[in-house]
């Protein structure tokens, strides 16, 4: 078997060349993302219900505040498993490399557009390992402040000096998720031609080349070691 | 034409035989949970308060049988074992609890036993309506009763982490909460709290609040002179005072009656997400949503170009890109 890819996953192939079109992610793992993007919406909709009397009308949307109060937590564990096998699935490749302080540091030129100045990357930039790294961290804060204030199920067994700052910290994290949420959707936009990613699986050769060339290179120097099409 | 009920100065009147109105209604409501800009009153009711003279009771009991009785609670039937309170703890159907201590006085070596009726503590700042995310679930009336209203109630417990004495309970059964209302449907029609009806001591003693201070004045003294120095009222500041208040032989040492807390109050972390963190918290989400969906319907997007597809294209072909001439379309 060959030896791991270090910039792509084995799964990751040039899928026509004509134009040229690279596949970014399978039918599963779109799946799994959309699960977890629809969770997360369901989520930000009935817990800002509970967060600002000015929002409570958003309670609604799911039958009122009686079944806003089960469904949220409930979804919550779906997120949170469904965000585990995303978690497993993209992990490796979003460990830093050494190119993403160059990248960092010459983030003026990110904002401007202007990619020649900026290093050679592989799947993922430094700002898309953020948003991973970011929501992996905040979604662990909120399962486990989540569980602990889920009155339903824990019942009177966490202390209320617990369940304040488990509280707190519950209302802060999402908060700050949704800050990630709102980055994560804005990149997405603003980066033409990344959105296909996610809905077709597949991206332009034109875009992997622009954004994540170490990614293409690997792909296409294995791909070309096989029996010519 | 029913006579309008008049407010209620004593738990010791018997009802009066004409059924009457009450005298109190929602609009006397003064703050109300998750709602903001509450309509002032056109009156304000005078302020009631219920007085549990610690060193009078004897813990019979007969404040809870009355409270299950007047509310229609059913309380379960649980294992004895081997403590006196009864149940073990307030629970949706147990409004009041008589909590029992054994404390030895180090000054005199004498055993007390110490019994305190816990219970809504009914807080002229109230933690539970501070935490509240449902509107019109709690309410509070000039009179300074706090009140649960749970057809709005949705369960989610945050009373209870917003109340300083924990005390609201949430059944398991409709997924609402409860807690002691100072039987607010009877002094509506002039009547005292159950619990006081019911005192065969009057350790509970009921009335307007300015009448209840007077009286725990008298027991006060009457305990000093009785060679209890520390004799106090019980009506912490910390949470605006309460309109349940306490006589204790021990006021310096509240924490001696089963932890009757020293000094209550909204917790600051209570307050803290109720306060900055939603503000603040609303306030960045509309910015940045907003920002990102301006900036991304009016900025120029990053757009892949013609020669990064053709420097795909050739790298694919199996040639380098980078090896021949450097500009776009030539490659």
């Amino acid at each position: 078997m060959a030896p791991r890819p270090y910039y792509s996953e084995r799964g990751d192939h040039i899928d026509s060349t004509a134009p040229v079109t690279v596949s970014r992610y399978r039918g599963f793992t779109r799946a799994n993302h959309w699960l977890t993007a629809l969770c997360l919406i369901v989520l930000a909709l009935s817990g800002l219900a509970l967060f600002d009397p000015s929002l409570y009308f958003l309670t609604g949307l799911f039958g009122g505040g009686q079944t806003t109060r089960w469904l949220h937590p409930i979804v919550g564990v779906v997120l949170f498993l469904s965000f585990m096998l995303l978690f497993f699935k993209l992990w490796r490749l979003n460990m830093p490399k050494p190119e993403d302080t160059t990248w960092v540091s010459k983030i003026g030129d990110v904002v401007k557009g202007n990619e020649d100045a900026l290093p050679e990357l592989g799947k993922y930039n430094p700002g898309q390992k953020f948003v991973f790294w970011a929501m992996t961290g905040l979604i662990v804060v909120l399962i486990v402040t989540g569980v602990l204030i889920w009155q339903q199920v824990v019942g009177h067994m966490v202390s209320i000096p617990v369940r304040r700052v488990a509280v707190l910290l519950h209302a802060i994290s999402a908060v700050l998720i949704l800050l990630v949420f709102i980055l994560h959707v804005y990149a997405a936009v603003w980066t033409r031609g990344t959105l296909r990613a996610m809905t077709r699986g597949t991206v332009t050769g034109g875009w992997a080349w622009r954004h994540h060339r170490k990614w293409l290179r690997e792909i296409a120097s294995r791909d070309n070691k096989g029996p010519a099409e | 034409m029913k006579d309008i009920a008049t407010a209620p100065t004593t738990a010791a009147s018997n009802p009066p035989v004409q059924p009457t109105e009450a005298y109190y209604n929602a609009g006397d409501i003064v703050r109300i949970s998750a709602t903001r800009n509450v309509p002032a009153p056109e009156r304000q009711l005078t302020k009631l308060a219920k007085l549990i003279d610690v060193s009078k009771c004897i813990g019979c009991k007969a404040c809870q049988s009355a409270c299950i009785e007047w509310n229609q609670t059913h309380p379960d039937v649980e294992e004895n074992v081997g403590v006196y309170e009864n149940p073990h703890d307030l629970t949706p159907n147990m409004f009041t609890l008589m909590r029992f201590s054994e404390w030895v006085n180090p000054e005199t070596d004498d055993l007390e036993w110490l019994i305190r009726k816990d219970g809504c503590m009914h807080c002229e700042d109230p933690g539970c309506l501070t935490a509240c995310p449902a509107p019109g679930a709690i309410v509070q009336y000039s009179n300074g009763i706090v009140d649960f209203v749970q057809e709005n109630c949705i369960g989610c417990g945050y009373c209870l982490t917003g109340c300083p004495f924990n005390i609201p309970r949430i059944s398991q059964v409709d997924h609402k909460s409860y807690k002691c209302t100072l039987c607010s449907d009877r002094i509506a029609v002039g009547q005292g709290p159950a619990c006081a009806k019911a005192c065969p001591t009057q350790a509970i003693v009921f009335g307007t609040k300015d009448d209840m201070k007077a009286h725990a004045a008298e027991r006060i003294e009457d305990l000093k002179s009785r060679g209890y120095e520390n004799a106090g009222l019980y009506d912490p500041a910390g949470v605006g005072g309460t309109h349940v208040m306490y006589v204790l032989h021990h006021a310096d040492k509240p924490q001696i009656y089963n932890d009757l807390e020293e000094d209550p109050r909204i917790s600051p972390i209570v307050e803290g997400w109720k306060g900055v963190t939603k503000t603040a918290g609303l306030a960045v989400i509309g910015l940045a949503a907003i920002g990102a969906t301006l900036h991304g319907l009016f900025a120029r997007g990053n757009e892949v170009e013609e020669h990064d597809e053709q420097a795909a294209d050739t790298l694919v072909k199996g040639r380098d890109p980078d090896d021949g001439p450097h500009h776009g379309g030539q490659v």
